[in-house]
């Protein structure tokens, strides 16, 4: 006996529907396998994963928080990946979009005006657009694989941004402690509500995702992305230039990175440091695939993969659960639902040995 | 995925349904924020005796819930919240990079006790603690002399914070009363905990020639090279003893367990007050761990010291002192202000590094 996978001809719309259940389950259960091995009550640890960031307001924002970045990045890469264009790099981007949309509040701290904010937010964007054009000229310019490119300026971002804050933009008050000045208050995303952390971030998150949605669903550079994506012999055909989608979706997913990096660095942190993010631009592709790179979809991802942040924190403070499982219980989750996934396009089989004639149902 | 969502949310709330909350809310919450892991063999793994240690002590009277790997930064204002929102009666937050996340979240919830390690901002409510360290510094540095062949030792620090400058300066001044012409060569590793850095800046001190090193940072990884080099190590925060069997000198053991145990009775006892702590080796804040893998004349020598720190009678920065351009620091007999420590901001002369401005 063996078990084959066959392709559906068409994906399967039961399992579209079944398969992220399906995933739920067995992550439930695996996941609940695995705090009992340690000796923990698995009702008691799920419980605290997955609901107890669910149950109070001010735990909400932190789950807006989290999600705002996720989102943001996830939803500009979604385009990226449609449009057959691989960004790597949206870390770099989020970190360079940092660092231009910082330059008013660290290099003009007395200024106060309510001009500030708006401003940082568009050199933030311009910054991690500008930054992602480096790969697309490679690109186009040279065919070098962007794969390769961005991900390495992902370093280079990085280092730079080190440099800058221990450097030229070290707080000179700040006891010789790598970070700047704290970002006047005009300089600060404002919360959305005062009953907890959220700030302007996940509304641009959100609007982002939205309007994404309706360009892909709607727009006819929707239409482009997705017949440049799947043939760009065919998109020849209709008159679209692959060489100007490759401009399109860079400069986009980076502007995006951008300003999910300077939203952070402004609604969260209140001034740049040597790290700035736990790996935003990584997991953000995650959450693309996770969303199937539909917008809306993504918007739903970022939120599972923010809870299971909170989640961990949750369950290390009430049951003691190592931080290191709750990275495990994360990636049980990932790989069940990613997994699960095949199903949609491929079905199960079993085939018993009595093959008579060889596989001669095989199409 | 929206489904997902709602089904993940509606499964786990039946689940969370017959678990009925039946947690017993008499104990007294003490809470312990991490920067590392709290096995690291280092920092924070000494906080984690110390919890562990005050837990003993109080037995069922106390709960001391922890997280751990909190990086410094919006995550740690998070978790510090969490901790203040779950009930916790004190919280002590144990890295410097938690003092304003500390602060913010200490404004917000007045009747929580916060208690932050080796910061310098306090509140009503916000404790700081830290342990004088550089005394302990001050006796390997009179080691080193005695130990080092070349007359060189390597440091491999963290940051430049005056936390870390005031050890530097302490090593080499012990170093100096031993051998006025010992040198001393510094490699920022730009991180509290990070073993692959640290072996990395343990490597390079070596091959520039030093033959005994010391470290301001968390973890075991340069107790381990030196070991594999063949050359002598001081251990940090916590007896590294494990890692270097033949290698380790003596350590810098910091054993909170005692002040942590203070502050919890004074809480318990309803007068707990903001105070700004900072104890040293009379105190029993930090010990040094056994004096190994040396002569007996270089053993009791250092136990002298021991001795008249703890007494009084000796005090690391005492003049003459020069800073590291030629200037006059401190004259003839003058001892170093606390104020001045703790915005250290310079090198004493016989460092050779710059330091990062």
């Amino acid at each position: 006996m063996r078990i084959e996978l066959q392709k559906r001809a068409q994906p399967s719309p039961l399992f579209s529907f079944v398969s992220p259940l399906l995933a739920l389950v067995l992550t439930l259960f695996f996941g609940g396998i695995m705090f009992w091995m340690l000796g923990k009550q698995p009702v008691d640890a799920l419980y605290s994963f997955f609901v107890e960031p669910l149950l109070e307001v001010w735990s909400l924002h932190e789950l807006a928080v989290k999600a705002a970045p996720l989102i943001l990045i996830g939803v500009g890469l979604s385009i990226c990946y449609r449009s057959n264009n691989w960004n790597i790099g949206a870390e770099g981007q989020f970190t360079i979009g940092a660092i231009t949309g910082s330059i008013l509040p660290v290099l003009y701290p007395e200024w106060h005006s309510l001009m500030i904010l708006p401003l940082m937010l568009v050199m933030g964007m311009i910054g991690g657009a500008l930054y992602a054009g480096i790969p697309a000229l490679l690109k186009t310019r040279f065919n070098t694989n962007e794969i390769l490119t961005s991900l390495m300026l992902v370093y280079i971002a990085q280092l730079y941004l080190d440099w800058l804050v221990r450097g030229p933009w070290r707080d000179p008050q700040g006891y010789n402690f790598p970070q700047t000045k704290s970002f006047v208050p005009e300089a600060v995303l404002p919360e959305i509500l005062d009953s907890g952390r959220a700030h302007l971030a996940i509304v641009f998150a959100l609007v982002a995702a939205v309007a994404l949605w309706f360009m892909m669903r709607f727009m006819l550079k929707g239409f482009e992305v997705t017949v440049l994506g799947q043939s760009e012999r065919a998109g020849r055909f209709a008159g679209f230039s692959a060489k100007r989608m490759v401009w399109f979706s860079m400069l986009l997913s980076g502007a995006l990175a951008g300003l999910a990096g300077i939203s952070e660095v402004s609604g969260s942190i209140g001034h740049v440091q040597p790290t700035i993010s736990p790996g935003y631009g990584f997991t953000a592709i995650i959450v693309a695939f996770l969303g199937r790179l539909n917008p809306l979809g993504i918007i739903a991802s970022g939120f599972v993969l923010a809870l299971t942040y909170l989640g961990g924190e949750a369950a290390q403070l009430s049951i003691g659960i190592s931080e290191k499982v709750s990275r495990v219980f994360q990636g049980l989750l990932l790989f069940f639902v990613l997994s699960c996934d095949t199903l949609i396009h491929y079905r199960i089989k079993i085939v018993t040995q009595k093959l008579r004639g060889g596989a001669a149902h095989h199409a | 995925m929206k489904k997902l969502i709602i089904a993940l949310a509606a499964t786990a709330a039946l689940l969370g349904g017959f678990n009925g909350g039946a947690q017993a809310q008499d104990k007294t919450k003490v809470c312990f924020i991490y920067v590392g892991s709290k096995t690291d063999g280092g920092w924070t793994q000494a906080h984690d005796i110390g919890r562990q240690a005050l837990q003993e002590h109080f037995g069922e009277k106390i709960e001391t819930p922890f997280l751990e790997n909190v990086p410094e930064g919006p995550d740690a204002e998070r978790a510090i919240e969490r901790m203040a929102r779950s009930g916790c009666a004190l919280v002590f937050t144990t890295s410097f990079g938690f003092m304003d996340a500390t602060a913010k979240v200490a404004q917000r919830f007045p009747d929580v006790k916060f208690e932050h390690a080796t910061g310098f901002k306090a509140a009503e409510n916000v404790a700081t603690y830290n342990a004088r360290f550089y005394e302990g510094r001050y006796i390997q540095g009179q080691i080193a002399a005695r130990m080092s062949k070349k007359g060189v030792a390597g440091y491999i620090a963290s940051f430049p914070i005056p936390e870390v400058v005031m050890g530097i300066n302490a090593f080499l001044l012990g170093a100096q009363s031993v051998n006025p012409d010992f040198e001393l060569k510094v490699v920022w590793a730009n991180t509290w905990f990070d073993p692959g850095k640290e072996a990395d800046a343990a490597k390079a001190l070596i091959d520039q020639g030093v033959d005994i090193l010391t470290q301001h940072t968390d973890t075991t990884a340069p107790m381990q090279v030196a070991a594999e080099r063949g050359i002598m190590a001081f251990g940090q925060a916590s007896d590294m003893i494990a890692a270097g069997p033949n290698t380790q000198l003596t350590a810098i053991v910091d054993t909170w367990g005692n002040y942590y145990i203070k502050r919890v009775q004074a809480l318990l006892d309803g007068n707990w007050k903001s105070e700004q702590i900072w104890d040293g080796l009379k105190d029993g804040i930090l010990t040094m761990a056994p004096y190994t893998n040396m002569p007996d004349d270089v053993k009791a020598m250092a136990e002298e010291t021991e001795a008249k720190i703890k007494s009084g009678e000796l005090h690391p920065f005492t003049g003459p002192v020069k800073k590291q351009d030629g200037s006059d620091w401190l004259a003839e007999g003058e001892k170093a202000e606390d104020g001045v420590l703790l915005g250290m901001n310079f090198y004493v002369q016989g460092v050779d590094d710059q330091l990062p401005q």
